[in-house]
């Protein structure tokens, strides 16, 4: 175990050229606001060049899984809050559900509905504070004001549904804690008609933008089937023009009664992920607005055990974050109220270990630009 | 529930590759014995039935009793032509090194490197084996089930003079 990765082994590249250049080692990070937290990329540059990288996590491991290990079942869903923090939501229906799943609980339709329609709003706002975060490292800081102004009208929501703006613990293992408030509904699809025209005009800023088309074409090229070996899911993969959405999939939720497309891109370049989730924005309101149409009547809760305890067994559950795919694995061993085994599948390491091939041969400020588009949350990547 | 096609298809390419099989809750888990291990990964990826081509997560689970097999260390398997999912199983004792498939899906190398990390699992053949979420010169292996909640802290004011020592040892390593 040696301090220093494989990036600072010297290379032989430029032994005998006519000119001695020198390779530079530099720390891009852990404090670097374009790292989105505490990521730190140890760069070998050959002037702007990037040679290699060497990716450096850990800084915000807090023992999630430990932590589960030794705490009950319903104690956990506010655990999973503090992994992907800007989609909460999505971790809590992702924990729930596969416990459901092991314990072969039925969630009611209306609960089911309501999981959805909050999964589809946390991706717009994860894809919100994405676009901001991703146009400000570029350059362009007027999106920046923008997504961060409807991301806010989300947490508004998100605060009258359920009381707090990041960590909602918004689920409970087999249905919600409470109903929606009333009038909600109608708040929520006066937010997508807003929220319509305000794609368009983030659309309108990025889009045909010279500048942000010369800094995002062509830049992180990964084909189809590099990404799927690699591990890479969500817009990350559908932009190197793999259908996979474990939405579309494999549904759960209320997914199979929604009609939507899953975008896909052809080049698998920055700019494809981009269009990727523009375009997902546009689907997840499509979603929001056919499930607040469908919304059943009825009971929000299923028959829950008083003492939830699972058999001895183990499962895996997968869900689509706005990451990417965020699988569960639990093993129960049927005697204590703490599961054996809390292991969660985070799409955000997974997505990260694509950076160093994205980022080799590319120029220093391209590297900013390759952090933003695979959209990573170092909460969830370390845990 | 009838055995898919890429199980039986996996026992008949290599008889003795599969010692158990199992369903639970909708999920096909098979276990592997370890010389195997590449063997029948190999195949799950390759065969045309099968064709495992996604590899959504590596990870691991400690059961301590089991003195000659600790480890169950787990591959969860995804195809993205078929749409099917598969878990293969090996079971390791603590001295035991278990193949890399870092060859066969790339996606593996961080994934194993956090299972070395937490679990101690050492894996051969793998191109960067280091810690990744804990510091480099950590000591044990935080998801072991005999490793305490607390940290380290306490396990070492239990042997006072093992920490006096680890201490000079790091004060050295810092001065150099």
């Amino acid at each position: 175990m040696s301090n220093v990765g494989n990036a600072l082994e010297p290379s032989a590249v430029h032994h005998g050229a006519m000119f001695d250049t020198n390779e530079l080692v530099i720390n891009m990070g852990p404090q670097h606001p374009s790292t989105h937290g505490v990521l730190r990329v140890v760069l070998r540059l050959d002037g702007e060049k990037v040679v290699d990288a060497d990716v450096v996590i850990g800084y915000l491991h807090r023992g999630i899984e430990k932590l589960s290990e030794n705490r009950n079942w319903t104690q956990i869903i506010l655990l999973t809050d503090r992994m992907d923090y800007v989609a909460a939501a999505t971790s809590n229906v992702g924990y729930c559900e596969t416990v459901e799943k092991m314990m072969a609980i039925e969630v009611p339709r209306r609960a089911r509905y309501v999981r959805t329609i909050l999964c589809e709003l946390q991706r717009i706002a994860s894809h919100c504070l994405w676009l901001g975060t991703h146009a400000m490292d570029i350059g362009a800081m007027t999106v920046f004001l923008y997504a961060f102004r409807e991301r806010e009208h989300i947490l508004d929501l998100f605060e009258e549904m359920c009381g707090a703006r990041l960590t909602y613990n918004s689920m409970r293992i087999g249905g919600l804690p409470q109903d929606l408030p009333p009038g909600w509904d109608k708040k929520v699809l006066q937010f997508c008609d807003i929220m319509d025209e305000k794609v368009t005009e983030y659309e309108e800023l990025l889009t045909h933008n010279r500048i942000w088309l010369e800094r995002t074409k062509g830049i992180g090229l990964i084909t189809g089937p590099q990404a799927v070996a690699l591990g890479l899911s969500g817009p990350p993969l559908r932009g190197s023009g793999v259908p996979r959405d474990v939405r579309k999939d494999e549904p759960y939720a209320a997914y199979d009664e929604m009609q939507f497309d899953v975008p896909i891109g052809t080049a698998g370049d920055t700019y494809d992920r981009y269009l990727v989730r523009m375009e997902e924005f546009r689907q997840s309101l499509r979603i929001v607005r056919q499930a607040m149409e469908g919304i059943p009547e009825g009971p929000i809760v299923g028959k829950v055990p008083r003492l939830i305890k699972p058999a001895a067994g183990e499962t895996y559950h997968a869900i689509e974050s706005p990451k990417g795919e965020l699988g569960y694995f639990i093993v129960s061993d049927g005697k204590s109220t703490n599961p054996y085994r809390f292991r969660v599948r985070p799409p955000s390491f997974c997505n990260l270990q694509g950076l160093r091939p994205l980022i080799k041969g590319h120029l220093i400020a391209d590297v900013v630009a390759l952090i933003g588009s695979l959209d990573v949350v170092l909460g969830e990547v370390d845990r | 529930m009838a055995i898919p096609s890429f199980i039986t298809t996996l026992q008949s390419a290599a008889p003795d590759s599969v010692t158990l099989v199992s369903y639970y809750v909708g999920d096909w888990t098979v276990v592997v014995p370890l010389a195997q291990i590449t063997a029948a990964l190999q195949h799950l990826r390759d065969a045309p039935d099968a064709a495992f081509d996604f590899c959504s997560d590596v990870t691991a689970t400690d059961w301590p009793p089991r003195k000659d097999a600790r480890f169950d260390v787990l591959y969860c398997l995804y195809s993205t032509r078929h749409r099917h999912r598969i878990r293969v199983k090996v079971r390791v004792s603590e001295t035991q090194p278990v193949p890399s498939v870092v060859d066969l899906w790339p996606a593996a190398n961080w994934l194993e490197r956090e299972v070395y990390d937490m679990f101690g699992v050492n894996f051969t053949g793998h191109p960067d084996r280091r810690r990744i979420l804990m510091p480099d010169d950590w000591q044990g292996f935080p998801q072991r089930k005999d490793y305490p909640l607390e940290g380290p802290g306490e396990l070492l004011m239990e042997n006072p003079i093992d920490w006096l020592k680890l201490r000079q040892s790091r004060e050295e390593a810092d001065i150099e």
